[in-house]
């Protein structure tokens, strides 16, 4: 039967990675994601999962990919100086097709930055922080009932894509307590990745059409095979091919790209009518979603477009919904959605950005919602 | 090609990317005569590598081969070992992927003694990238990075693994391949971390520039250099300058990491799962 509980947003993370099947757990001590350690370390080996504490955020993302590789279900958690020393680990994962989540729960930055303050200033590196050509899938939940259905979802995208994907918290999200409605055990879908049914001999790790993605065994389930970051031809082996350079880049995009019907997660609120489009993500979403009632009490029409797959960027939608708006981007960062908003609608758009360590309230979005409102009038 | 190589080698990927003269072949000949000795099957043995010389030996080796990123393999390899503790999991590294950038995982991996097979192909010096100094190159010698001779001191890496922890550590050279062989043969037996030091020559980079010779004359240089752990017993401190110790150097039974990790489960109830 389904559970009410009030739960800690990273709670709910571990909650929907044991919902998911996570059976495995590598991570490294930093505010604010340490919970979800230490409720993997907790709860992991009750149902005969494995956790370790690894030496460090290099030495964790490392462990994940090889307990990966063994059939396990392996995630990590971290925040912003974790995930930057996550990154090189992160690009082998995808070039080696290797699923795995990793959690990032965004606190302010650069560097050390405030460890317990909330921030959005990930959203880039999420899409773009280990180097090369490689695509990104990252969700960004907006509430702890989210964190738990969007922590599963991380699971079951990278299990049926074969790929990294990345959970974006921020430290508000995280940290919040709500109430939260747990579906049943056994009543959600989890997805498997697909394992290889031809004989041994057959066997090619990377042997897929445009878009597609090849069956993946376990190591020591009888289909020995290569894994490298060096480019790698459909036997998993070192080239430098051009003709089968190009094919893995653009078939490892293409495997995402032709699947976004299934990948993409968006919500709309009252954008119908809307003069006034807010586009929102994370804890902010939150803020947007009151300043919008506010607006609305005083006449002022505004919609919320809302991703919940920020990587690939929802654009179809985006732009069938932003068309003749005036466009807001609130965040926690000095304006790094807006950026990707303002190509996606090819016009400019105004945001309200707060990067002190504090939340975004909704009276500050209120206000620009109002400026915006004269300019329009 | 021998019957091991047959057995062993992924034959269509040859020739290897080695140098003429390198003694990375002798030690990963060395491995493959182990394993066999050993009879394992091939499916239930991983093997892990970094980047580098040494690193791109997984690539001709039929097994399950994980060739990761530069210094990480004992972490990936780590995962693999916890992730499922039937594997047999070995790993392939060298002096500055295992000492330098991957120095943190050694001594981690060491400390809990998880049961891992680490070979550290020491050619004192960075071969990929043609020559520049290791945490392992002796001081004094020359390099790309240091015209003017290494003033940085050498680790000495099995005092480094058996401080850190390690259950087993051994050293060999490529001269004393037989040696080498059965060194690995212990290691792999051992039931916790196990380092085997396995000297050897790099005479492209290492050999040529610090005027030693070629292969034959730096095999003899380890010949000369290298001293079984026995005797050593009996020379002085003097006879011993400028030289290093081969054999079984450590060898202390701890508890091992996987194990205490079934102990883990069985405390929280999950015994009866997976």
């Amino acid at each position: 039967m389904a559970e009410k509980r009030l739960m800690q947003g990273n709670e709910a993370c571990v909650a929907g990675a044991l919902a998911a099947g996570m059976d495995f757990f590598a991570g490294y001590p930093i505010t604010p994601s340490t919970e979800i350690a230490e409720l993997a370390a907790e709860y992991l080996p009750q149902r005969g999962g494995r956790f370790i504490q690894m030496e460090d955020e290099i030495a964790s993302m490392g462990a994940v990919i090889g307990a990966s590789l063994t059939g396990r279900k392996a995630m990590t958690a971290t925040s912003g100086p974790g995930f930057s020393l996550k990154q090189e680990n992160i690009g082998y994962a995808a070039i080696t097709e290797v699923p795995c989540v990793i959690v990032n729960v965004q606190r302010a930055g650069p560097s050390t930055g405030i460890p317990t303050a909330p921030a959005q200033g990930d959203v880039m590196q999420a899409r773009w922080g280990t180097h090369g050509d490689h695509p990104s899938i990252t969700l960004s939940p907006s509430s702890v009932e989210e964190t738990f259905g969007l922590t599963l979802r991380a699971f079951n995208l990278a299990e049926k894509y074969r790929t990294p994907v990345i959970l974006l918290l921020d430290e508000i999200v995280g940290h919040m307590r709500e109430a939260v409605i747990l579906p049943a055990e056994g009543t959600v879908e989890v997805i498997d990745r697909v394992k290889p049914v031809c004989s041994p001999a057959e066997y090619r790790p990377y042997d897929a059409a445009m878009g597609e993605t090849a069956p993946m065994p376990d190591f020591g389930s009888g289909y020995p095979y290569h894994v490298t970051g060096l480019t790698h031809d459909r036997e998993g082996f070192t080239t430098s091919k051009p003709a089968e350079v190009d094919f893995i880049i653009r078939r490892l995009h293409s495997k995402i790209e032709m699947h976004l019907a299934d990948i993409l997660q968006w919500e709309e609120i009252a954008t119908e009518d809307a003069d006034i489009l807010l586009v929102a993500y994370g804890a902010t979403a939150r803020s947007a979603k009151a300043a919008l009632k506010m607006a609305r009490k005083q006449g002022v029409k505004v919609g919320l477009f809302r991703p919940l797959t920020i990587w690939p960027f929802p654009e179809a939608a985006l732009t069938q919904v932003a068309k003749g708006k005036q466009v807001i981007v609130p965040e926690m960062n000095l304006g790094q959605i807006a950026l990707e908003v303002e190509r996606i609608i090819k016009a400019e758009v105004s945001g309200v950005n707060q990067v002190d360590g504090e939340p975004l309230n909704p009276a500050k979005i209120l206000q620009a919602i109002m400026v915006g409102s004269e300019v329009s009038r | 090609m021998s019957s091991l190589a047959d057995k062993y080698l992924r034959g269509h990927k040859m020739p290897h990317i080695w140098c003429p003269g390198c003694g990375n072949g002798i030690i990963t000949h060395a491995v493959l005569r182990a394993i066999d000795q050993l009879q394992w099957e091939r499916d239930d043995i991983v093997i892990v590598s970094g980047i580098g010389c040494s690193s791109r030996a997984p690539g001709y080796l039929d097994f399950n081969t994980l060739h990761t990123t530069h210094g990480r393999a004992l972490a990936f390899a780590t995962g693999v070992k916890h992730g499922n503790p039937r594997l047999k999991v070995i790993v392939l590294t060298g002096d500055g992927d295992c000492a330098a950038i991957g120095g943190n995982h050694l001594i981690h991996a060491c400390r809990r003694n998880i049961d891992i097979t680490a070979i550290v192909y020491n050619n004192s010096i960075y071969g990929m990238t043609s020559g520049q100094f290791s945490p392992l190159t002796p001081t004094g010698s020359l390099a790309t990075t240091a015209p003017y001779g290494n003033i940085d001191r050498a680790f000495d890496l099995c005092d480094l693994a058996t401080a850190a922890g390690a259950s087993f550590v051994a050293r060999s050279t490529t001269y004393h391949a037989n040696h080498l062989r059965d060194m690995i043969v212990h290691g792999l037996q051992n039931e916790g971390f196990s380092l085997i030091e396995a000297m050897t020559h790099c005479p492209t980079y290492f050999g040529r520039r610090n005027r030693i010779g070629g292969p034959v004359e730096m095999l003899k240089m380890q010949q000369e250099q290298a001293i079984p752990v026995q005797r050593a017993a009996s020379m002085t401190q003097e006879q011993l300058e400028g030289k290093y110790l081969i054999g079984e150097l450590h060898n202390q039974q701890m508890p091992e990491f996987c194990a205490l990790y079934e102990q883990v489960i069985q405390k929280a109830g999950g015994g009866n799962q997976r």
